[in-house]
């Protein structure tokens, strides 16, 4: 016996409204691919790029809980914000962010990442001298690479002194994709 | 000592119990009403699946809490003067049925339940009819749900 279509959204619908989610999440379609959007009731706690959802339902269980839910609605704010952003209709986010338990430094280096206008690039020594810790370039580079909320939080506009790419958690062709969008490159 | 078994995201529990809840359920109650409970089945696991220390038996878990379910829809049936076997062909329309339910609630927070659950109207169309805005149609709805879940529990 299948569970109906129509059933099946609405107890998701009302898990998300009623607010018994720790982690509500979907899948969707972007011109970079499929991307996975999650989010608790604090804001958008992670974007993956390539989602093998077997995996990443632990994760966000590591990160919110374990009452983790595919729920369109939970994550419908960020989806359209997203796809605003895609269409070049939006140059900065809006939505709240879920940054719980990330180390002091992570979410230093975060908060100035945060401040790197659309369409301009930063250096990985420029963002680690704004925390002022400018040595620490290569663990700012960590911090990027293990960015949950890539795209909102843009360490694809974070680049090397001499203006290579590079990195990126999402692969190289992906940076270069949305740093084309935004005209930086 | 075993390791005890962890609990699964939320996600995969559904996914792997949903249909044998619905089964149980349609068994029970037919057709008609084997949805809501459905939904009230799985918003009740929801609801104390945070607390649970293990992941063990919990087919058994879900079961338990659909019968539970069952067994107080029926004696709700009961209670409006329907036969029990009357169940299978659902005749009350769900706004009758939430209308009479959400009887006690404040106004704003009584029409929002029943044109939201009873109706199936969206936020927007809800904010139109009560001259609201979608947002303050969604919180009158969430509130008056939240009430009738806490009479219901005691």
């Amino acid at each position: 016996m299948t569970v109906p279509a129509d059933l099946d959204r609405r107890f998701r619908d009302a898990a998300s409204l009623l607010g018994l989610l720790d982690v509500g999440y979907d899948v969707v379609e972007t011109p970079l691919g499929r991307v996975l959007l999650a989010a608790s009731e604090r804001g958008l706690a992670a974007i993956s790029y390539d989602p093998d959802p077997e995996l990443e339902l632990e994760r966000l269980a590591r990160i919110g809980g374990p009452r983790v839910l595919r729920s369109p609605r939970a994550v419908a704010a960020a989806r359209r914000e997203l796809d605003e952003y895609f269409e070049r209709r939006r140059r900065a986010f809006d939505l709240a962010l879920d940054l719980r338990a990330l180390p002091p430094f992570t979410l230093a280096v975060l908060r100035e990442l945060a401040r790197v206008p659309y369409g301009r690039t930063t250096s990985y020594g420029a963002l680690a001298a704004q925390v002022g810790r400018p040595r620490a370039a290569r663990a700012v580079g960590a911090v990027m690479n293990r960015n949950r909320i890539p795209i909102v939080l843009p360490c694809h506009r974070v680049v090397g002194a001499d203006g290579s790419l590079v990195g990126y958690g999402g692969g190289l062709e992906r940076k270069a994709a949305l740093l084309r969008l935004e005209g930086a490159l | 000592m075993m390791e005890p078994v962890p609990v699964p995201p939320f996600e995969r529990f559904y996914e792997e119990h949903r249909a044998a809840v619905l089964r149980l359920l349609r068994g029970r109650l037919g057709a008609g009403r084997a949805e809501d409970a459905f939904q009230e089945t799985f918003l009740r696991a929801l609801q104390a699946y945070g607390r649970l220390r293990h992941g063990a038996h919990l087919r058994a878990w879900v079961l338990t809490i659909a019968r539970n379910v069952a067994v107080d829809a029926l004696r709700r049936a009961r209670a409006d003067g329907e036969l029990p076997e009357a169940a299978a062909e659902d005749r009350r329309p769900a706004y009758a049925e939430l209308a009479e339910l959400t009887d006690g609630l404040p106004p704003a927070q009584r029409a929002a339940v029943v044109l939201r659950y009873g109706y199936d109207l969206s936020y927007d169309q809800i904010a139109a009819a009560l001259r609201s805005s979608p947002e303050a149609a969604r919180q009158a709805a969430s509130a008056g749900v939240r009430r009738l879940r806490g009479r219901s529990a005691r």
